[in-house]
């Protein structure tokens, strides 16, 4: 199948079960949010290595907060709900409380919630103090700048991590100018995220090493530099650079709009081919098909 | 439709009208909710000799008609909602644990005693002791929300231990006396003695308060919780000013007579 003159090759996006949450943070000045979401989605590119994927899913307005100041929408998603829970308490407690003026509310409404405000308030050594408030608990825990209000507990869902588009270009200029105008299409997309610098990763890797301590390596497969040589290559003639996108979702309708938006999007001049990165299909509970995508097909 | 009762005959001393509530009426024909119970001073009488019942009851009771007298109505409430198109009498909502009852005039004293959960909504003015413990008990309100419009008299909030209490106008004297936790929003101005031996919880007033010698002032700040507060209080009708929402309030620690961590936050002019 080809899209003017990229080909979109038959294969599926293998992407995996994880649990996801949402929190809103919110302070006196956008720049105050900013960059307390900066700080609290840092190191969260990939579970495996930082037990958690994060990004900032998107600005929000002072009317579309819950205290009415400039916010941000900040998506994590981990293995599990324990793991969910534990990276909120470190990274708000770490990233968002420290930082001035700010306040963290949850963000998700769901049937199962994890306490993330009930550990936080600790910190506040006995001065803290809860309230309720149209059936929600939150705390206010005392700091050098007045009060740090955190919600008591978050929801957390069962959600998509992993979906991801490969794209192959002849040189490192059209793939990046590509990959950005996915990544702009894909963002757009509400309960998402782009959990990769600038949304994008270059170091696509496989499960296993030939060394015995390293769960992931390089998949030099898809490496342009290694297609001479390595046993089996997926970099096609002409392609000087490969870069890959990878999606977590809230659910999984969420990552294959985000897809298929992105692979439209990228679609562009010096791009040869758009694949996507799968392990055979053994391992990830979804398999979203490239060509399913292109025809219109979202769950 | 709602279940309509429209006063037929005003009583000549307080009834007290604890069968007029949603859980008791649930599921009941209008010959059964006529013949449900109410005590007229010392004869027990029935709905049906004061009010005509009309309607079907779909969850939602209306009272029309000058109900000032009826007493107890929306007793231990736990679903539902009761409209009354006038005012109404003492302790209404009491033990109330859910739904709403929402009053278009006055409710006299004993608005919510010792509720749990839920909201009452006056519209007009308030008596004396809403949302407190009954004299000898330990605890007031546990939950739930009071929302008055206009004035309010002595002791609200007394003993309260969670939930909110708003008063659009002013209150009287003791505001919020020996409460353990939860929060009066007083957007008028307070009585005297306001707080006195609390242990816990928030009163917030957005007019200069007089406040007891063992009162402690702290800081003038911005507490973001109180956004939360004063946009819900905006939402259910009551007139918040911007001013407030973002403002400034001076703190204030106490009761030192007990355990010093309730709080005070008067709207720092």
């Amino acid at each position: 199948m080809r899209i003017k003159s990229t080909e979109i090759v038959d294969t599926f996006a293998e992407a995996f079960e994880m649990w996801g949450t949402r929190m809103i943070i919110t302070a006196d000045a956008p720049e105050w949010a900013d960059a307390a979401a900066r700080s609290v989605t840092g190191f969260a590119t990939s579970v495996i290595g930082c037990k958690c994927e994060a990004g900032v899913e998107r600005v929000l307005s002072p009317d579309e907060t819950p205290d009415g100041r400039p916010g941000v929408s900040v998506l994590l998603f981990a293995f599990d709900p324990d793991g969910v829970a534990n990276r909120l308490v470190e990274r708000i407690g770490q990233c968002v409380m420290t930082c001035p003026t700010t306040a963290c509310f949850n963000g998700l409404e769901a049937k199962k919630n994890v306490v993330v405000g009930g550990k936080l308030r600790y910190f506040g050594d006995g001065y803290q103090i809860g309230k309720r408030l149209d059936g929600a608990r939150f705390w206010r825990i005392p700091v050098m700048d007045g009060e740090f209000v955190v919600t008591d507990r978050f929801g957390v869902q069962a959600a998509v991590g992993g979906g991801n588009i490969l794209i192959s270009g002849t040189s490192s200029a059209a793939c990046l100018s590509a990959a950005k105008a996915a990544t702009a299409a894909m963002r757009e997309v509400p309960g998402v995220i782009l959990p990769f610098p600038g949304g994008v990763v270059r170091s696509g890797s496989k499960v296993g090493s030939k060394y015995k301590e390293l769960p992931a390596s390089s998949n030099q497969a898809y490496c342009p530099t290694l297609r001479g040589f390595v046993p089996q290559t997926n970099v096609a003639k002409g392609v000087g650079c490969v870069l890959e996108i990878v999606i977590d979702g809230l659910d999984l309708k969420a990552v294959e709009e985000a897809m298929q938006r992105g692979l439209h999007a990228a679609v562009k001049p010096g791009i040869k081919q758009i694949s996507a990165g799968n392990y055979g299909g053994d391992l990830g509970k979804y398999h979203i098909g490239l060509h399913g995508l292109v025809g219109g097909k979202v769950a | 439709m709602s279940l309509k009762l429209t006063l037929k005959k005003k009583p000549t001393v307080p009834v007290e009208a604890e069968s007029i509530c949603p859980d008791k009426m649930e599921g009941l024909g209008l010959k059964d909710i006529a013949a449900l119970p109410v005590h007229h001073g010392n004869e027990t009488t029935t709905v049906g000799d004061f009010f005509k019942v009309t309607g079907k009851s779909n969850g939602e009771i209306r009272l029309e008609g000058d109900t000032s007298r009826f007493k107890m109505v929306g007793a231990a409430m736990s679903k539902g909602r009761i409209l009354i198109k006038g005012s109404i009498g003492q302790h209404v909502g009491v033990a109330m644990s859910g739904g709403e009852i929402v009053v278009t005039k006055n409710a006299d004293n004993w608005v919510g005693p010792e509720m749990s959960g839920g909201r009452i909504i006056v519209k007009g003015n308030a008596g004396h002791m809403v949302g407190c413990a009954y004299r000898g008990g330990q605890v007031g309100v546990t939950g739930g929300e009071i929302i008055v419009h206009g004035n309010a008299g002595n002791e609200i909030g007394n003993t309260m231990r969670d939930g909110l209490i708003a008063i659009g106008g002013n209150s009287g004297d003791f505001t919020g006396v020996g409460m353990l936790a939860g929060t009066v929003i007083v957007l008028g101005k307070m009585g005297q003695r306001n707080g006195a031996a609390m242990k816990r919880g928030t009163i917030v007033s957005m007019e200069d308060a007089e406040m007891l010698p063992t009162f402690t002032y702290a800081c003038s700040y911005r507490p973001n919780f109180l956004r939360l507060y004063l946009r819900h209080l905006h939402d259910l009708g009551l007139p918040i000013k911007d001013s407030w929402i973002g403002g400034s309030y001076h703190r204030w620690s106490g009761d030192s007579i007990e355990l010093n961590r309730g709080e005070a936050l008067i709207f720092d002019r």
